[in-house]
């Protein structure tokens, strides 16, 4: 079962008034002067959680996820990171992009150092930080090779390690899985699961795919289409510590997963 | 996630793992073919003769290494390159500058886009007699003519190639808080690159269209002269083995540009095809 209110989840339940890494207020956008994207979109994303944005396609869940990352400007609305406003890119947020965003002319380990060459860091110490996170994205022994060697799972783990190379509290997924084959997906969220639960990050994470996101996420935001808005928000009250298969079997995960899409069905007509 | 070898998922085929064939690469074996072929017919052609006016190709190469050795092209090249290699590289220097600034900032665009919009759809033949007019006959009148066969490719090439730049690529180097210079020199020029490169090859092929062009019509040196001489003497053989030794320098400089984009501008596709 899952609750509309904020009931145990496997991390602590979060003090709203502090715990928030990220919280958006009045967040409005309109593209043009006709396309009303979002509209006055309050949320808060609480410390070291998985927040998953939801909703059919037309939403706005990408529009959010790019305000928050500094790279659209709302038409009204602030966005507050630890805090403080911001209202361009910022080094506590690191964004993993749908379609990868490589640099096809440079190496996975130039593509995932890419982020730290930006800031200035010495090439050495740069190059040295980016072969760990290369390592525990499981590419290990692919640091020489150029993204057209790499199939979309592996491009996915490049730009995965260079959103984690630069150790921002925040990282904003935009549907990172969606070009990736089902199996892989699989694999790729287990393996984002455990990773996150080491590295201990916030992540802000835009699907929409029920499964994936009652399967990956602490927080569910719904979101309704044209003009997007908040339609509930859901704390699915899965246990991670189960086996992959026994939460995909867990009668919660079903019961989750029938609700959020009894809740959406009807903006699809 | 794990590192185990287990975990860590094969490298993807490229479609370069070509055969070999007696050692070579397919590639090289079938570009050797395809040249042997085209001098067999030509041979053919000279044999039948198709024309009085057209020689074998062994005739040709016999030509050719005739004005090779007794210096006459050493002498003619060393006239033509002149206004060639001023004009390449004016053309290329300041096209690619004139064209990535098109495509960063739309007032440079609006500035520049109409007078090379309008060199390149001019039959410069037509101009010629105009640059005569304003330059002389001098290496100076030549080196303009290069130039206005050789800049509006380049420019025009290099203004869509920024212009079209990944827009995510753009987003991505935001996102990492790099700042506008580091967008353009990390991000834009190397994503342009490819086409920049492109119309950097076709511009030199340019080029030499517009000296040839210049030596025949402005005054005879250089290489036009031998062309024009050899015409007018009923040498074929001599005037053919000129156009095809401008044929042939022609691809090698065009080959090197494609070297000096794969060296320093995209090492991903050395390993490519």
């Amino acid at each position: 079962m899952a609750s509309v209110t904020a009931m145990q989840s496997p991390h602590a339940a979060p003090d709203p008034a502090k715990d928030n890494i990220v919280e958006v207020r009045d967040i409005t956008k309109f593209y043009g002067t006709d396309i009303h994207a979002l509209d006055s979109i309050n949320l808060a994303f609480p410390t070291s959680q998985m927040t998953t944005l939801l909703g059919p396609s037309g939403c706005g869940k990408t529009t959010l996820l790019k305000i928050i990352a500094g790279l659209l400007e709302p038409t009204a609305g602030e966005v507050f990171v630890k805090g403080k406003p911001v209202t361009g890119p910022g080094p506590e947020r690191a964004f993993v992009f749908q379609d990868f965003a490589l640099l096809p002319w440079a190496t996975v380990l130039r593509n995932v150092a890419f982020g730290l060459e930006l800031t200035h860091q010495p090439k050495a110490e740069r190059e040295e930080k980016a072969r760990q996170y290369i390592d525990k994205v499981g590419l290990g022994g692919f640091e020489d090779k150029y993204p057209h060697e790499l199939s979309g799972g592996m491009r996915q783990r490049v730009g995965l390690a260079r959103a984690l190379a630069v150790n921002a509290d925040v990282l904003l997924m935009d549907e990172p899985f969606s070009a990736v084959d089902e199996q892989t997906r699989r694999k790729f969220q287990e393996d984002l699961l455990h990773l996150l639960s080491v590295e201990k990050k916030s992540v802000i994470f835009v699907t929409h795919s029920i499964e994936e996101a009652v399967y990956v996420s602490d927080q569910i935001v719904l979101l309704s289409p044209r003009p997007g808005r908040i339609h509930s928000t859901i704390r699915p009250e899965i246990s991670r510590d189960a086996s992959p298969d026994d939460i995909r079997r867990d009668k919660a995960y079903l019961d989750t997963v029938e609700e959020i899409w009894n809740n959406l069905r009807k903006y699809l007509d | 996630m794990s590192t185990t070898a287990s975990s860590a998922p094969a490298a993807v085929e490229g479609p370069e793992s070509g055969r070999a064939f007696l050692g070579l690469g397919s590639v090289f074996v079938y570009r050797l073919l395809s040249v042997i072929g085209l001098f067999t017919i030509w041979e053919i052609a000279g044999l039948i003769p198709i024309s009085v006016a057209f020689p074998t190709f062994s005739d040709t190469m016999q030509a050719l290494w005739e004005m090779t050795a007794d210096g006459r092209m050493t002498d003619a090249y060393g006239e033509t390159l002149k206004p060639l290699a001023v004009g390449v590289s004016i053309s290329a220097v300041f096209g690619v500058a004139i064209g990535v600034g098109m495509g960063l900032n739309r007032l440079f665009q609006w500035t520049w886009e109409p007078i090379f919009v309008v060199l390149q759809a001019s039959p410069v033949a037509a101009l010629i007699p105009l640059i005569t007019y304003a330059y002389g006959i001098g290496l100076t009148a030549k080196t303009v003519a290069v130039m206005i066969l050789a800049a509006p490719i380049i420019v025009l090439n290099t203004y869509k190639a920024v212009r079209n730049a990944s827009p995510t690529l753009i987003q991505m180097c935001r996102s990492f808080q790099g700042t506008r210079l580091q967008e353009i020199w990390k991000v834009i020029i190397p994503n342009a690159a490819p086409v920049i490169f492109a119309g950097l090859r076709l511009g030199v092929a340019a080029g030499f269209i517009g000296v040839i062009l210049a030596e025949l019509l402005i005054t005879p040196t250089g290489i036009g002269d031998l062309i024009s001489y050899h015409r007018s003497v009923a040498e074929y053989a001599h005037m053919y083995a000129a156009v095809f030794s401008i044929i042939v320098f022609s691809a090698v400089m065009v080959g090197l540009l494609e070297k000096v984009e794969t060296n320093y501008f995209r090492p991903e596709k050395k390993k490519g095809h």
